[in-house]
């Protein structure tokens, strides 16, 4: 049985705006093991990203703040760190990689001096020790003769490329869980797939636990172990990645898979959910699906949550219908 | 790649114009630090020296010139070129003092300021606005009626509110770095705040910086000689280039030579500044480190 990496316990997250609060992020809860992949996937908003950023406590206060909650990483509690141990955890325990990788290394540095950054942040090691873990790092992500790479800069590399160094910054300190934020969506689709393949690699190699968020069900699909669905700030369904696409219990998640065009059906339309995401300062009464909900609704739906039902081994789902 | 195969003209071309706008410019500007530092000893007379028989000669080229006074002498007979040859130490000093003050401290307040955001930035940015507002010749008057004019007067008085630009430009840089991944990345490493302002945001200001310091030379060298003028700055006796371009103001129909010679200094030190700036930009911009 692997070790349980993060557990993150009714995370809640909110933006203070003049306008009011936005709860962006309201009530989460979510484990990963280690060597697994968790996806977390949901339309544009949905509190995927703020999760990401809780996780590693980077919100752009004083804006946004932790109001509750606890993340667990192998059993210490992140959020009540002070800030100078919370950097010692950044990089080092836990990673990130951003979605965009035109703009996520500083142009001024050459990719040695910046895989070397991390490494000299958080390892007491000699010069020539710290060279040869930055070229370990780049082997880790398969660059093509580390050495020359070493001396360029950013601007001289392809987005595939730049985005391979940004993964071996975030492995140089071997990091127990990763969070990569989007890392495929501005990549083309060839070179998705290779980075994919990559990542499933590299996790064979260090047992990282990845958190992967994404909007992508193929993604989804060659990526993770299992996933949770997130709507408005909620996980609405957590189960592995087969049950989710075989039996999914959620009308949402359900309407998510039907959205994704497939090679099997010979659909005239592509199916999409009717209506937008609620207003996350404003929502609705009850369950926040109702108002786009297309599954025949109970007068409970209006009225109160849905609680969290276990309904299989790793299956559960947030729907009154199930409950 | 062989190097051989880029070495078309248009490189070679650009390479050989990027050599010359080196190297023009800092020879100028290492003649004129060298004339500042050597002045007694190449200077032909006193700087202070007046001749009354003397007084108003043309440069040597002109029609009734000496070649003692290569470039003429002004209303009490004192030698031009000598006095070009003293100004550069002050003109120099004054102005490469100031603009390492105030570029020092404006960058040093600019990137708090835009990356802090907040309280922070909004109590640096209006600090900065008020001392925009404030007319520079005013506390400078101020400075030298309460400190006496003097050599540090002006540095202080020059310095003083010269740090605004600096600050509210670099706080713009800064405050669209602050917003770009590589900072993000910087903090998920594990990077603290100062850390974060040193290492990231810092390298990516120094262009800006750069430019606006190099404009800076000759507003300086200009504002030095406006307070000179007012009697605010460095003392009358003393040669500055711009004390000396306002003596020959009102004899610039009959004696142009006196605020020519000086004015031409001030230029060509601005231009050489202008042009160093530019190969210095291009010199950090690693796009164009290849050339």
């Amino acid at each position: 049985m692997s070790e349980t990496v993060l557990h993150v316990e009714d995370l809640r997250t909110s933006f203070f705006t003049r306008k009011g609060v936005v709860k962006a992020v309201d009530g989460v809860s979510f484990h990963v093991d280690e060597g697994e992949t968790l996806g977390i996937v949901g339309e544009s908003g949905c509190g995927k990203t703020v999760t990401g950023l809780s996780i590693l406590r980077l919100l752009p206060e004083p804006a946004a703040r932790i109001v509750g909650g606890r993340v667990l990483l192998e059993g210490t509690d992140l959020l009540k760190l002070d800030k100078r141990k919370m950097r010692a955890y950044r990089g080092k325990a836990v990673s990130m990689i951003l979605q965009d990788p035109m703009t996520s290394l500083n142009p001024v540095y050459s990719i040695g001096n910046q895989i070397a950054e991390a490494v000299r942040l958080h390892r007491n090691l000699p010069e020539s020790m710290v060279r040869h873990e930055v070229i370990s790092a780049l082997k880790l992500v398969k660059i093509p003769s580390p050495e020359m790479i070493l001396q360029q800069h950013p601007f001289q590399l392809s987005g595939g490329m730049r985005q391979r160094v940004v993964g071996a910054i975030a492995m140089s300190c071997h990091p127990r869980l990763l969070i990569a934020d989007e890392p495929t969506t501005a990549l083309d689709a060839t070179i998705q797939a290779q980075y994919i393949a990559l990542f499933k690699e590299i996790q064979q190699q260090t047992n990282v636990a990845i958190i992967f968020i994404t909007h992508d069900f193929g993604v989804v699909a060659t990526m993770c172990h299992r996933v949770g669905v997130m709507y408005a700030g909620k996980i609405v369904e957590t189960a592995s990645t087969r049950d989710i696409f075989k039996s999914p219990r959620h009308p949402y998640t359900a309407a998510l898979i039907d959205s994704v065009p497939r090679l099997d059906r010979k659909d005239e339309r592509l199916y999409s959910i009717e209506g937008q995401p609620p207003s996350m300062m404003n929502l609705p009464r009850g369950c926040r699906f109702r108002p786009r909900c297309t599954d025949t609704c109970l007068p409970v739906c209006s009225e109160q949550e849905p609680p969290e039902v276990q309904i299989g081994d790793s299956h559960s789902v947030a729907c009154w219908k199930v409950a | 790649m062989a190097r051989g195969e880029r070495d078309n003209g248009s490189a070679r071309r650009a390479r050989i114009m990027m050599q010359v706008t080196f190297i023009v410019p800092v020879v100028i500007l290492a003649l004129f630090v060298l004339t500042a530092i050597f002045a007694p000893v190449i200077a032909p007379h006193l700087p202070t020296k007046t001749s009354m028989p003397h007084r108003l000669l043309p440069p040597f080229f002109v029609e009734g010139g000496s070649t003692a006074y290569l470039l003429g002498t002004d209303l009490v007979g004192r030698d031009i070129l000598s006095r070009v040859l003293y100004g550069a130490r002050i003109s120099l000093s004054v102005s490469l003092l100031v603009i390492f003050i105030t570029g020092a401290v404006g960058t040093i307040v600019g990137i708090i300021a835009g990356y802090m955001g907040g309280t922070t930035d909004t109590i640096i940015m209006r600090t900065t606005d008020a001392s925009l507002a404030i007319p520079q010749i005013l506390i400078a008057l101020l400075l030298a009626v309460t400190l006496g004019p003097s050599f540090k007067t002006i540095v202080l008085a020059l310095s003083i509110l010269g740090w605004a630009p600096y600050a509210r430009l670099i706080r713009g840089e800064a405050l669209r770095l602050r917003e770009a991944d590589f900072v993000a990345q910087a903090r998920i490493i594990g990077s603290s705040s100062l850390r974060t302002m040193i290492v990231h945001i810092f390298p990516n200001v120094v262009n800006p910086l750069i430019v606006i310091a190099t404009m800076m030379v000759g507003l300086v060298i200009l504002m030095e000689a406006a307070l000179s003028y007012l009697g605010a700055g460095i003392p009358p006796t003393t040669p500055s280039w711009g004390g000396m371009v306002s003596d020959g103001r009102n004899l610039i129909d009959r004696a142009w030579w006196i605020s020519f010679f000086p004015g031409l200094a001030i230029g060509l030190v601005v231009l050489s500044g202008n042009f160093l700036g530019d190969w210095i930009r291009d010199k950090l911009d690693p796009r164009l480190r290849q050339l």
